[in-house]
């Protein structure tokens, strides 16, 4: 998998309007790899529950976005990341109904189910990273 | 931040949601509506989401604090104009919306509540 649009576009995750700038960015490339409207619904959605999380959990980070390839596929690879407290236990975090917060444990498990590619990095004290990627087709 | 009109026909808030939900704007909203079916004694509520592009868990959880918070009040809450694309998403989220009532669209949701006030009277 190679990127293909040249440099990630990155944007801040500060606030909560910055989710929505998140997810209208996310639409945009979505749109742009020409994603079913399903499948795009899927990506934003993901995009919303993980930039949430980078708010509240990590307490702020940033998103970048970009468009993939790999052979003739083309694809939209988010990646969320924090310098936050880090998940100590993986496992359970992206174990469905799960929550440190007052959420609804769905974030990362949810999130996971709507993507094709999902990678969780992290480590306590450190941050954390997620990166997902949706495929056309 | 911006908030969401509350219109009132006929003893029903109407909640039509046209703009990019933040967080804020969610929570907002369910105060005002809570105070408005104190106000007004509304006994029914619907909202159409169908400008509405995505339902994450955040604005799901929303819907489902709204239903009851309305039947606090003797109030029936009813969704309506959910697009597909949406509810496919919420059903792979694992989103159940508990016992939100929902309604394919503005009409039907006026539907149900008008049958459901006859019914009590």
């Amino acid at each position: 998998m190679t990127a293909a649009g040249g440099e990630p576009e990155e944007l801040p995750i500060a606030g909560d309007d910055d989710v929505v700038r998140v997810r209208q960015l996310v639409r945009t490339y979505a749109q742009r790899v020409k994603l079913s409207l399903v499948n795009q619904t899927k990506l934003v959605t993901a995009a919303s529950e993980l930039a949430r999380n980078t708010l509240v959990y990590g307490g702020g980070g940033v998103a970048r976005i970009e468009v993939v390839t790999d052979g003739v596929r083309q694809g939209v690879r988010a990646v969320f990341h924090d310098d936050g407290p880090g998940i100590p236990d993986v496992t359970l975090a992206l174990a469905d109904g799960w929550s440190s917060g007052s959420g609804l444990g769905l974030g990362l498990s949810g999130s996971r189910r709507l993507v094709d590619e999902f990678d969780l990095d992290t480590e306590v004290g450190r941050g954390t990273t997620v990166t997902v990627v949706k495929w056309r087709g | 931040m911006e908030r969401v009109p509350i219109l009132e026909i006929g003893g029903v808030l109407l909640v039509s949601i046209q703009i990019d939900l933040q967080d804020q704007t969610v929570l907002a909203l369910q105060e005002d509506l809570a105070q408005r079916i104190s106000d007004t004694g509304a006994h029914g509520v619907v909202i159409d989401i169908s400008g509405v592009e995505i339902v994450d868990s955040f604005i799901g959880r929303m819907f489902a604090t709204i239903a009851s918070l309305s039947r606090l009040f003797d109030a029936t809450t009813v969704v309506v104009g959910m697009r597909p694309a949406v509810a496919i998403t919420l059903v792979e989220l694992g989103l159940t919306l508990g016992d939100v009532r929902t309604a394919l669209n503005l009409e039907r949701g006026l539907k149900i509540l008008g049958e459901q006030r006859r019914g009590r009277r």
